[in-house]
């Protein structure tokens, strides 16, 4: 009796250490996708009962088009939940030519498989060629690929701005007239909303968002006029950029790797297109949220906006027309108010110096030991 | 004698055809074909040349910073700029992220299922708890019927070498090595902002000043990598190798080998990179010859682009032109370029030969370990195939990794010493041309630009795969995989798992491949910002 017991108790407390370690990481995640949802803490064990309760994983279909496979490797750069939780506990990733096992003949039983059940989300990363020949799996054409395999799909996700609209590839000249998901489904007439998750790559914390938000509550999240969630493109990357406040003071960086820049000084004289970009970079930033573009001093070049790189050509030249508050109240330019702001901004290197690594260089410069 | 086409060919970047045709058991004859084309050349025209950095890094979502460096440093040689000493570092240290990131990626999520049977670590008898584990999880997950990404592949086949315990051990390692490649794109995204995709090394250097915080964080998070490489990576290599040793020898191709080199050092002569530049010839290895961008022609007519002969990528011209799939004439995207007209292996192997021919200590001393270990001392020939692949790309993690801290304790005396400088600025000339020649986890990467009127005139790529997974040329002389496939024993030819190890050896990356060269239109394209 006794040693009964005590074997129970060793496979309970195994399972329950095994469970335990996951859960931890598991709520944290949980957390995290609460948060991004703009959902209030509570529903945190909601989420984490919709998923564990779910009876299977949701198969998931990832066709892999005109693309560079970017956002396939976004997505095994995730974190909470990460690439081993993805695919081992929330979703049943069926097929990914990227990190599926199988190949050739066996990989496209799967396929095929999984068309006749139907019922998967399809995620689509790359863009649709439409030029004979120019983009092939298995000897057929994307085009058809796509068609077939939209239609028993439950829900259509494009990843990345070449499946929302083509992108880099589908730049002017296009040379493969390649279309974005939603374009080529007009084209077969098959009325079914796509969520596109705009962003070269996608960030993968949208794209488990989505998801997740999808098994939770068992719909499709608001979507903009391009088609993109609300929860993620409502807000400019300009109006949450954390070098703001040097925008509304008209302290701006006039070159890289300067002390402006190592202050965090503003990046739009560097050709920013924060003002523009519709997208929450700032606040998920990227890669376990250890940086993001504008943190590591590098100007946005746009890419969360559709016909994007087009729409942005010249990534450094500076936006026009945007206006910025002047020291009075009064509108005016960025290189008007960055004169006017001149001596605060000597006032504020000062202040900032210390903190930073430039603080080094400014005393060498005194000393003339640096040019 | 039977016909085995493999497409898609997975576990690789992008979309590549495998045909092979099998004669007693053996591959007889191969043929490799690129089925995607996007034509990034001809997108180029027109624009601000500093755009280029950011679209080039595009071709590929694998190895984006390699491009965006060759991109960068093409254009410091076209604006005559050089990056400051702790530019050339950070630089150094971003390549070196997605290195790190693209090794442990490839050796196990790519490359390991082709040795490692996942079904086999259920029968394994572990003792250690955490081993326990796994295969309770991965007995859960098997018994869910869902077996997602590990569905359907060639599992119980006879090439299968491995026992139970080590092929558990191994699925073990496939789950932390996902924590790991993320990791080391974490430690890309400190500096470059994000990963893939970096934002901070335009021409003259990189955009960001570290901080002190940047730096603690950064040595932290290297250390971590180098621990789990020496600890869990290189043993992992090592206690997998003597169950394959008889692939040795296997898929050894034509026994060129090139490399641009890669990692700068402070004199900028790419002979004294960390992995030097140079070319080996199969008929007098290990001299070391010099390798030099006009010495490389291009090939296409085996390739769906109109044209006639071999050109220079400085002078090519090329236009798309899809004809069908037909092995006997036309039969990818892909072009087949020549050194001096040869075909030639790029990638860690390459770099590591040519590393070890030229002298360079660290890869000298690693290699010469690891043969000792393998049981051919002072024989480096027995890395010529799968297994020294393989082989080469751990060692190369290992080398790079240690570089890695090494280059930030650089970065900490710069500072300390008041050296902030990280960018030198530059004016684009109105008209000027520029060779960036550089190396991608998968090899030998080139790229050449034409500024003219201050906008993009010409722009082309010779990239890694295209070396690889090029088609014959106009000799009628195969691709260094087609060659390496040449001679390969295929078991079952429904299950041809032995044709995906010695493809997979080379690591391709398809969406590197398909390019286009098309200058004979000079008309610049104006593109408005928006």
């Amino acid at each position: 009796m006794g040693h009964k017991i005590t074997e129970v108790s060793k496979q309970f407390l195994e399972a329950f250490e095994f469970q335990g370690i996951r859960r931890r990481d598991f709520l944290k995640f949980c957390g995290a996708t609460a948060a991004l949802l703009g959902l209030p803490d509570i529903y945190i064990p909601k989420i984490a009962a919709a998923i564990e309760s779910a009876s299977k994983r949701h198969p998931v279909v990832w066709l892999n088009f005109a693309s560079d496979s970017g956002c396939t490797e976004a997505l095994i750069k995730a974190t909470y939940p990460n690439t081993a939780e993805i695919i081992l506990d929330i979703l049943s990733l069926d097929y990914n030519e990227t990190i599926m096992a199988a190949a050739g003949k066996q990989a496209e039983e799967i396929l095929e498989g999984s068309r006749k059940k139907g019922g998967y989300i399809l995620v689509v990363e790359g863009g649709v060629p439409t030029k004979k020949g120019h983009g092939m799996i298995a000897g057929k054409e994307m085009l058809d690929i796509l068609k077939d395999f939209s239609s028993p799909a439950i829900a259509i996700l494009a990843v990345g701005s070449c499946a929302t609209f083509g992108g880099v590839p589908a730049a002017k000249p296009n040379p493969s007239q390649i279309i974005g998901v939603s374009e080529a489904l007009e084209v077969f007439k098959i009325n079914k909303p796509v969520i596109n998750l705009d962003l070269c790559p996608v960030n993968p914390e949208y794209l488990v968002a989505v998801v997740v938000n999808y098994l939770l509550l068992g719909k499709l999240p608001e979507l903009d006029s391009s088609g993109r969630p609300k929860m993620f493109y409502s807000q400019t990357i300009h109006e949450r950029c954390e070098r703001r406040a040097h925008f509304d003071a008209g302290r701006f960086v006039e070159s890289f790797g300067s002390r402006e820049e190592a202050l965090g000084y503003c990046l739009y004289k560097m050709g920013c297109k924060g003002p523009m970009t519709y997208s929450a970079c700032p606040t998920v930033q990227y890669n376990d949220r250890v940086s993001w573009c504008i943190k590591a001093g590098a100007p946005c070049i746009g890419c969360a906006e559709h016909d994007w790189p087009d729409k942005f050509a010249g990534f450094y030249e500076r936006l026009p027309d945007v206006k910025i508050p002047g020291i009075a109240g009064v509108e005016t330019t960025a290189d008007k108010i960055g004169a006017a702001a001149a001596v605060a901004t000597a006032a504020g290197i000062a202040a900032h110096a210390i903190a930073t690594l430039a603080s080094g260089r400014t005393k060498a410069e005194k000393e003339g030991g640096d040019k | 004698m039977a016909r085995i086409t493999i497409d898609p060919f997975t576990r690789i970047e992008g979309h590549l055809r495998i045909e092979v045709e099998v004669e007693g058991g053996r591959v007889k004859d191969a043929w490799t074909s690129g089925t995607l084309f996007r034509g990034f050349e001809i997108i180029l025209r027109g624009r601000d040349p500093r755009d280029a950095w950011h679209l080039t890094q595009r071709i590929c979502g694998v190895c984006p910073t390699s491009h965006g460096h060759t991109s960068s440093m093409s254009m410091d040689d076209a604006f005559k700029v050089r990056p400051p000493d702790n530019g050339r570092i950070i630089r150094n240290i971003v390549e070196g992220c997605q290195f790190v990131h693209s090794h442990i990626l490839w050796f196990y999520h790519l490359n390991a299922l082709d040795y490692v049977d996942v079904t086999s670590a259920l029968k394994a008898q572990p003792k250690d708890p955490s081993l326990r584990k796994v295969q309770h999880k991965l007995k859960a997950f098997v018994e869910s019927g869902q077996l997602g990404p590990f569905a359907n592949a060639y599992w119980g086949h006879p090439a299968y070498k491995l026992p139970p315990d080590i092929n558990l051990l191994a699925v073990a390692h496939y789950l932390e090595a996902l924590d790991m490649q993320a990791k080391a794109s974490h430690l890309s995204a400190l500096f470059g902002g994000k990963m893939p995709m970096t934002m901070t090394s335009p021409p003259g250097g990189v955009t960001h000043v570290p901080t002190v915080d940047d730096m603690s964080n950064y040595l932290f998070r290297i250390k971590e990598l180098q621990d789990w490489i020496d600890n869990v990576f290189i043993p992992d290599v090592l206690a997998i190798a003597p169950y394959y040793l008889d692939y040795a020898g296997v898929g050894r191709g034509h026994g060129n080998f090139l490399a641009w080199g890669v990692f700068e050092d402070a004199s900028f002569d790419p002979k004294k990179r960390l992995l030097p530049r140079g070319a080996i010839f199969a008929e007098d290895f290990p001299a070391v010859h010099d390798a030099k961008p006009d010495d490389v022609t291009e090939h296409t007519s085996r390739s769906w682009y109109k044209g006639a002969k071999p050109l220079n990528p400085v002078v090519g011209e090329t236009d798309p032109e899809y004809t069908a799939y037909d092995p006997e004439k036309k039969y990818t995207w892909a072009k087949a370029p020549r050194l001096k007209d040869r075909p030639m292996e790029v990638g860690a192997l390459a770099r590591m030969l040519v590393a070890y021919a030229s002298g360079q200590p660290v890869a000298k001393k690693l290699i010469d370990s690891t043969l000792s270990v393998i049981g051919h001392p002072g024989k480096p020939q027995v890395l010529l195939g799968v297994v020294g692949r393989i082989a080469a790309r751990a060692l190369e993690c290992k080398m790079i990794a240690d570089s890695m801290y090494q280059w930030g304790i650089e970065i900490i005396e710069n500072v300390k010493n008041g050296n902030t400088d990280v960018y030198t600025p530059y004016e684009i000339p109105d008209s000027a041309t520029g060779i960036g020649l550089w190396e991608a986890p998968r090899g030998a990467l080139g790229h050449w630009i034409d500024v003219e009127g201050k906008k993009i005139k010409n722009y082309q790529c010779v990239v890694p795969t295209t070396w690889n997974v090029g088609p014959r040329d106009d000799n009628g002389i195969r691709g260094p995989i087609e060659e390496a496939l040449v001679g390969t024993r295929v078991v079952d030819p429904e299950k041809p798992l032995e044709v995906l190890r010695v493809v997979h050896s080379f690591d391709p990356c398809l969406a590197c491949t398909v390019h286009v060269i098309h200058p004979e239109s000079n008309r610049i394209m104006e593109f408005k910002v928006c």
